[in-house]
């Protein structure tokens, strides 16, 4: 009797824990899910942060910046300077 | 004795066995009961007692992202509530009744008629509320007043890949474009499960998963944002410069056939739906088609030297700019006298074509034109596109195939020419279109011999040079190759005679191409019409940028290289 009593009592203890890192889980997940969507949020926020226009309006604005005119631009030609200083050229650029 | 006080009373012994009796009775009644509940009803009992605390929960499955070949998003669902009501339980004060139309930015007078559809448990008072006042609302605690939660799509980019993406409905139903092309892969489908809940409202065990959600798939496209960008921008520019009614383009990786950019004016801005209308939803590089004109003559050329008809110095007199095909008449703009079959290209002569395709079997144009893809569908994906039109060579009368030769008499999508100029870029393979990306290199199917294509790449580069009718689509520091055309409208079966389109598509490093661009300015009116002059220059400005971004190295740099003669000095910072 005093072996079903305990075995019982088991049970319910075991159901009580099982029911409790249930809930915990079920409280991380929805977390998880917030922060999905607060990734999401940002992925847009960024998405439209960079978009190009708005880019291209503060450059020229704000910075004053410019695309280099043709003439102004010098070509480093890298096949004809030796291959060890055309590499290191390409890894700095 | 007191024991004996008492007399002793004999009772019947029938008393006590009726008693007896109507005990067992019971108790067999009980038993009976009790195996009956337990043992044969006992499912219909369980399911009941469940019923009182198991709930069923729906699953969220979002509509995949789209992003851009770098991963950069193009369009994605945001989550956002609707608010409804339950009109047999709401309970509002007048005042509340404000509150809530003022949030909902609704009519009170809407608001209350809704609330008052007594005989309605549904009733949606607002769709797609932001996070922020649905918020609100559930803080005025008015009973019977609900929230559903929804997605929202989003387009950060706006108008400027509108065509590409297309848009969604209220129910998350691609509508047009990539999003109804793609519905199948980017929606999500809702799952749901059995749980239990406590008295609190909160999920304390899972008893089944009644249907799994399927999350939404992810797609990469081939688009390259800051290329669709830049094209949309230029086009728009050009389209209000010449005020013409519209205006498409179309960026193609020239070895992969990928689409880099796509678009279209006019255009309409996806994420506010009241800027949609029919004329503005039309992706016109995919579903209009028109009369390519001369920016079909490679085709011919290419195919009477495949033919072995004529080579590049072959002369062709086109003196006197005229040529009469049996009862017609077939006009250059003026005299040319004689040119070389390279000149015809590059002066864009309709009679010097219109002879090389007259000493063609028709078959032979037909086959050229039929696997460059004229006349059949790109399969790019998108919903509703055109294949324009190419007769059977059969029914061709020879002043049929001396038209068709400088592209009148066949119609193509600007996607389709874009496409088939992908032989002249890949040494004589049609590549196959594609809007998604291809991270493998693409097989195409010959069409044409790599000399054939190299001869042609070197007229090509002739006509946007000094000479040529294309000079304005030159770019400093590159070589460039490109056909113009000028097609009179066909309106109503007849040519009109001052509704024009003008075109103009090219590809650039001529030395290897990486880029082909194709650009169709539709009924230009401001004066100038010709391909060389109102679509030659958005295709100089979009292929300028577009090289840049992409980082390909010029081929033809205007004396300013730096070459080293020893190895520079360079610490190791750079």
């Amino acid at each position: 009797m005093f072996v079903l009593i305990a075995c019982a009592l088991g049970v319910v203890t075991s159901q009580h824990t099982a029911r409790k890192l249930f809930m915990a889980l079920e409280n991380e997940k929805e977390i998880e899910q917030k922060l999905d969507v607060e990734w999401g949020r940002l992925q847009l926020e960024q998405s439209t942060l960079i978009m190009h226009g708005r880019i291209e309006r503060i450059a020229r604005e704000h910075l004053n910046m410019m695309v280099p005119a043709a003439s102004s631009i010098q070509i480093v030609s890298i096949g004809a300077a030796d291959d060890r200083s055309g590499a290191r050229i390409l890894s700095h650029d | 004795m007191i024991r004996n006080d008492k007399p002793q009373i004999k009772l019947s012994s029938w008393r006590s066995h009726l008693l007896f009796g109507l005990l067992v009775l019971g108790l067999t009644g009980l038993t009976g009961r009790a195996v009956y509940l337990q043992g044969m009803h006992h499912d219909f009992l369980q399911e009941k007692g469940e019923s009182r605390y198991s709930r069923i929960v729906a699953m969220n499955a979002d509509r995949g992202m789209i992003a851009d070949r770098n991963g950069q998003i193009l369009a994605i669902s945001s989550p956002i509530a609707s608010v409804y009501v339950d009109p047999k339980v709401v309970k509002i004060t007048p005042e509340q009744l404000k509150q809530l139309s003022t949030l909902l930015e609704a009519n009170g007078k809407d608001i209350d008629e809704r609330i008052n559809r007594k005989n309605s448990r549904f009733v949606y008072l607002k769709r797609q509320v932001v996070p922020d006042i649905a918020e609100k609302i559930v803080q005025l605690k008015i009973p019977g007043i609900y929230l559903t939660h929804e997605s929202k799509r989003y387009y950060p980019e706006g108008e400027f890949a509108a065509h590409v993406l297309g848009f969604t409905d209220i129910n998350d139903e691609g509508q047009e474009g990539v999003e109804r092309g793609w519905q199948q892969t980017l929606a999500g489908e809702l799952g749901s499960r059995r749980v239990i809940k406590d008295n609190k409202g909160r999920i304390i065990e899972d008893i089944e998963n009644i249907r799994l959600p399927k999350q939404g798939q992810d797609l990469i496209l081939s688009i390259d944002r800051r290329i669709q960008y830049r094209a949309h921008a230029e086009l728009k520019e050009a389209v209000k410069l010449n005020k013409a009614k519209a205006g498409s383009i179309v960026v193609l990786d020239a070895q992969t056939g990928e689409i880099l950019a796509l678009t279209n004016l006019p255009v309409y801005n996806p994420n506010n739906r009241s800027t949609i209308s029919n004329e503005k939803i039309r992706n016109r590089a995919l579903i209009d088609t028109f009369e390519p004109g001369s920016t079909l003559k490679p085709f011919t050329v290419a195919i009477a030297m495949e033919v072995g008809k004529v080579n590049s110095n072959t002369v062709m007199q086109t003196s006197p700019g005229m040529l009469q095909v049996g009862r017609r008449t077939i006009r250059d703009v003026n005299n040319k006298g004689e040119l070389t079959v390279a000149q015809v290209i590059q002066q864009s002569s309709n009679v010097g074509t219109a002879k090389i395709a007259l000493s063609l079997p028709p078959q032979a144009m037909w086959e050229m034109f039929n696997r460059s893809g004229f006349g059949i569908l790109t399969n790019s994906g998108f919903p509703g596109e055109a294949s324009g039109v190419l007769r059977s060579y059969n029914t061709w009368r020879p002043i049929e195939q001396a038209t068709m030769s400088y592209g009148h008499g066949i119609s193509t999508s600007l996607m389709q020419l874009a496409r088939a100029y992908t032989i002249f870029t890949s040494g004589g393979e049609l590549k196959p279109i594609s809007l998604l990306k291809q991270n493998m290199p693409v097989r195409g199917q010959r069409v044409i011999s790599r000399d054939t294509a190299l001869a042609m790449n070197y007229m090509l580069e002739m006509a946007t040079k000094p000479g040529g009718t294309a000079p304005l689509a030159q770019i400093n520091g590159y070589r460039v190759a490109g056909k113009t055309g000028t097609a009179h409208k066909l309106i109503d079966g007849q040519y009109a005679k001052k509704h024009y389109i003008s075109t103009f598509v090219g590809y650039a490093p001529a030395s290897n191409p990486r880029l082909i661009i194709a650009v169709m300015i539709d009924e230009p009116s401001a004066g100038k019409y010709f391909g060389g002059a109102v679509a030659a220059p958005v295709f100089s400005k979009v292929m300028g940028s577009a090289l840049h971004i992409m980082n390909i190295p010029p081929d033809a740099p205007a004396n300013n290289v730096v070459t080293f003669t020893a190895a520079p000095e360079m610490d190791d910072e750079g």
